[in-house]
């Protein structure tokens, strides 16, 4: 029953979430909305209760699962992946790379001249 | 299939939801044993060698995607429930954040604002349509997330969804050792940019490495999906008034 109200806490979310969006004709997803209307709700209470804990490890748990159908879509996209291989793999790689090594190295840096050392933040500076 | 009983069970099967969500799940099932005993080795990652089982099965019964979704679906609806869901692992790493709050956000933002950027425009330097360029866009995002973006922005959301996945892999594949190279030593770095980067495949494997590091990760992938549904439409506007 717990993981029952969980899955229903989550869905209620997820179409209010999607009827904002629609009715305010904003340019976000209904679910990220309804994630961030759940996130002030359990921020307010002060606790996850037991039945969205339950719930949400569950789907979390096999998050990849939920990609696959997908991902078999690419089957109906071979012949544009085809015909543009080259732009779509190398920007993929590239951008990838990019965004990795440069997120971790302005995260490095902006902790270690913003946060002070006296408060000894997770990995802070060292060297 | 020259015996009519068979061949009526075939009709049957082919235009049933139930064959296309039983064989996801088998195809997962027998995919992840495969990821367990390779020692969890990040080149055998279960999405893509499920994928691959799967598009092999269709291809040689020669069933067609549609047939084949009616029952992906129900697998593939969850991704709605499982995005609200990120606000639980969000909440309880909340108090992480407080400390770091100013650099999380300095990051987020330049992050999604390169993964993004450097896509359209490298796509664009070597000759990619607009089409693949918008669908390229959001493929940081978790999937759910990047398929929403790239139906509003003028992409091929179903391709979206692929390229979001193979981007995940790409970074859980190179993750560590860009770290090395460039010597990234904090976790909660490495984390936030597994996460800003890779999403949820990135997390998986940021787990793997250290559970601050996974922390971290799984904290950026959900304030990424977010700071991506509100920058990337923005960016894209703003991209194709200058060009």
């Amino acid at each position: 029953m717990q993981f029952l109200n969980g899955i229903t806490l989550l869905l209620v979310y997820q179409l209010v979430g999607e009827i904002t969006v629609r009715l305010a004709g904003v340019p976000i997803p209904g679910p990220v909305l309804g994630m961030v209307m759940l996130f002030i709700t359990l921020w307010l209470r002060g606790r996850t209760p037991d039945s969205v804990e339950q719930a949400s490890s569950a789907l979390l748990a096999h998050l990849s699962l939920l990609f696959v159908p997908a991902g078999v879509g690419m089957m109906a996209h071979f012949d544009r992946i085809a015909d543009e291989w080259l732009p779509i793999a190398l920007a993929l790689l590239l951008s990838t790379v990019i965004t990795m090594i440069a997120t971790a190295l302005i995260m490095q840096l902006t902790t270690r001249w913003l946060v002070r050392s006296g408060d000894s933040a997770p990995g802070g500076p060292e060297q | 299939m020259t015996d009519p009983g068979l061949k009526d069970i075939w009709v049957y099967l082919s235009a049933s939801p139930l064959l296309g969500l039983t064989i996801t799940l088998v195809a997962y099932g027998l995919a992840y044993r495969l990821y367990l005993r390779s020692n969890s080795n990040p080149l055998a990652n279960p999405v893509v060698t499920s994928v691959a089982m799967l598009i092999a099965l269709l291809l040689v019964t020669n069933t067609s995607y549609n047939d084949y979704f009616e029952g992906g679906q129900f697998v593939h609806f969850l991704l709605g429930p499982a995005t609200v869901a990120l606000a639980v692992p969000l909440y309880q790493q909340f108090s992480r954040l407080r400390q770091l709050w100013l650099p999380v956000t300095i990051s987020l933002i330049c992050g999604v604002l390169i993964a993004a950027g450097s896509s359209i425009g490298l796509a664009w330097l070597l000759g990619g349509s607009l089409e693949i360029q918008m669908s390229l866009a959001p493929k940081s995002a978790t999937a759910p997330v990047a398929m929403g973006i790239s139906e509003k922005i003028g992409g091929l959301p179903s391709l979206t969804a692929v390229l979001t996945v193979a981007t995940g892999i790409t970074g859980a594949v190179l993750g560590t050792k860009l770290f090395e190279w460039f010597r990234v030593k904090d976790d909660a770095a490495k984390g936030i940019a597994m996460g800003v980067a890779a999403h949820g495949i990135g997390t998986a494997r940021a787990f793997q490495v250290s559970s601050q590091m996974g922390a971290f990760s799984g904290l950026a992938m959900a304030l990424s999906a977010f700071a991506t549904a509100l920058i990337v439409p923005w960016l894209v506007d703003w991209m194709q008034m200058l060009f």
